[in-house]
């Protein structure tokens, strides 16, 4: 069944059992929503010069959207900028490949469990849902650094 | 099958729709519950739309030529037809525009544009309520920022009905406009017109209905609603998209000024001013949409040969039946009224915790479409504390077997996410 193929365990998982979800001490925090669904998400980043310390996030949304900030958690909590970055632009080639890009070992190297959102990518309605936090950590990025993070993440 | 008193013949009917026999995700039979967001059209309409652009089409009002001439009678015989099925006193009350948004937004305009006695300013107020979509909240947002106005508007009850317990301090002797809707597209409420225009004439308040989710459902009598505008779309009652209403009194029309500028609007024009057209002409500026206005007559035809207190009978039918079998699912909390009774056939619910947004891809999987989300009316969803709501709404050919299917499908979303 093709539904299986959106909602893979690790995402339905990671819905069920969020990661690191709450809001803690940041260096800056965004608001963001997806006005078709009235998805919301509040998320905090916090620095460590360059090294992300803590990524926290509330919200409320529909699985994917969920599940998505809490992978984003798992995978950008402890990297150091420019790894993070590669791995959001990396996510968003993913999400934005309409199902036509087959994730290779390398692309699963770098996305770890994000890699189970590929069959999201197919349905469009949903990406917006898949990309919310990781939109919003970037933003959130762009105020804590100010115009450093703005030049590197463009 | 299930059978229930007052159903419509609904074996003939869906023969009308083509597209009700498509089928979905690899042979899924398509199970339509979105006729809120839009109706399906039947082959009549689609004929006409194919018919009016294989034989007819020209520009209207211009032009001496043989098409031009029939072009035109067809435009102005479609607002025959929506004069008649409105029961409007004159079809010049009768304006075409582009849908209900388009039809308020005049409204607002015309208002923001007027002199006295009508002029909205810092002085005056204008009230909506807390159930309207964002196509009668926005406008009135603009106009009151516009002008200074002050913006009020009904609360809602806990059973989602409109809260007129303060109906005295809401529309006072400072309204000049109450605009609400007929019948909610995310509560399914069929509000209570009387009480509201009663309130509105005692204080001298113009009253604007927006009749979208009344329109494709019901009879609808301008003069019974006693409103001075009523404003709906072609494309939720079997019409093309691209073509609404806005019925208005006559000596308003007459009185009010024009919004947009153009060809068609005018009388005469010079360099330095211009002079307007009679109405409905003064608000139709430029070439109109004229197929899918030929289309909209083309549904009302359809709509008027089934009868519409029939369609009213086979909805109320079908949506009392949809109402029990959806409390017999667990965990499932209709936001709305939770009975058939004054409510229309447009049903918002919440399943435990599972997001709409899920709900819908689960249900869209078998087949059923259904539409999440806050329907264009988040201030509803703020009220009762939820993010959005997955909504089932039905028509004229809706089915208890399309409702059953509904019901079995929510038991697999609920195995899915459970």
């Amino acid at each position: 069944m093709k539904l299986d193929s959106m909602y893979q365990d690790v995402i339905l998982d990671h819905y069920k059992n969020p990661h690191g979800r709450g809001l803690r001490d940041g260096d800056a925090e965004v608001h963001h929503v997806n006005p078709t669904c009235g998805d919301e998400i509040t998320l905090r980043v916090k620095y460590d010069g360059t090294t992300i310390s803590d990524v926290s996030y509330e919200g409320q949304g529909c699985s994917i959207s969920q599940a998505s900030a809490s992978v984003l958690n798992d995978l950008l909590v402890g990297k150091d900028l420019a790894e993070a970055q590669k791995i959001q632009g990396t996510f968003l080639e993913l999400m934005q490949s309409k199902g036509k890009i087959e994730p290779d070992d390398a692309m699963e190297e770098v996305l770890e469990d994000a890699i189970a959102f590929a069959g999201v990518s197919k349905y469009p309605a949903r990406v917006k849902c898949a990309l919310l936090s990781w939109m919003a950590w970037k933003d959130a990025t762009a105020q804590a650094l100010g115009a450093d993070a703005e030049r590197t993440t463009a | 099958m299930t059978q229930l008193p007052g159903l419509l013949d609904t074996e003939a009917i869906r023969k009308d729709f083509p597209i009700l026999d498509r089928q979905v995700h690899d042979g899924r039979k398509l199970v339509y519950l979105d006729n809120a967001a839009t109706s399906q059209k039947p082959r009549q309409v689609l004929d006409a739309l194919g018919e009016y652009y294989e034989r007819y089409n020209a520009n209207v009002h211009r032009g001496v030529h043989v098409l031009a001439e029939e072009a035109t009678a067809l435009y102005e015989g479609a607002r025959d037809k929506v004069a008649e099925f409105v029961n409007a006193p004159s079809r010049d009350e009768v304006i075409f525009t582009k849908n209900a948004s388009e039809s308020l937004n005049l409204v607002a305009n015309m208002l923001g544009w007027a002199d006295e006695p009508y002029r909205v300013d810092h002085e005056t107020e204008i009230v909506i309520t807390e159930m309207e979509h964002h196509s009668n909240i926005v406008p009135w947002q603009l106009l009151a920022q516009r002008t200074g106005a002050k913006l009020k508007w009904f609360g809602l009850t806990d059973d989602g009905r409109l809260d007129l317990s303060n109906i005295d301090e809401i529309i006072t002797e400072k309204t000049k406009i109450v605009s609400f809707v007929l019948v909610s597209n995310i509560l399914g409420t069929v509000n209570p017109v009387e009480a509201i225009v009663r309130r509105a004439q005692e204080v001298g308040a113009l009253v604007c209905i927006d009749a979208s989710q009344a329109a494709p459902h019901m009879p609808l009598d301008v003069q019974a609603l006693q409103a001075d505008f009523v404003a709906f779309t072609g494309h939720k009652m079997c019409g093309p998209t691209g073509i609404g209403v806005l019925w208005g009194r006559q000596e308003l029309l007459e009185d009010l000024p024009p919004f947009l500028g153009g060809g068609e609007m005018i009388e005469t024009v010079s360099m330095s001013s211009s002079t307007y057209a009679p109405a409905p002409h003064k608000f139709e500026a430029g070439t109109p949409p004229i197929a899918q206005a030929v289309g909209l007559g083309a549904a009302i035809d359809y709509l008027s040969g089934i009868g519409m207190d029939k369609i009213l009978a086979h909805e109320h039918a079908i949506t009392e039946y949809a109402v029990k079998r959806l409390l017999e699912v667990p965990d499932l909390r209709i936001i709305g009224p939770a009975t058939a009774e004054d409510r229309g056939a447009a049903i918002s619910f919440t399943l435990g915790d599972i997001h709409p947004h899920d709900v819908g891809q689960v249900l869209d999987e078998q087949g059923i479409a259904v539409r999440v989300g806050h329907h264009c009316a988040r201030p509803v969803c703020l009220r009762y504390g939820i993010p959005a709501t997955t909504r089932a709404s039905f028509y004229l050919y809706s089915t208890p077997a399309d409702i059953d299917a509904l019901v079995d499908g929510l038991e697999h979303v609920r195995n899915f996410f459970g």
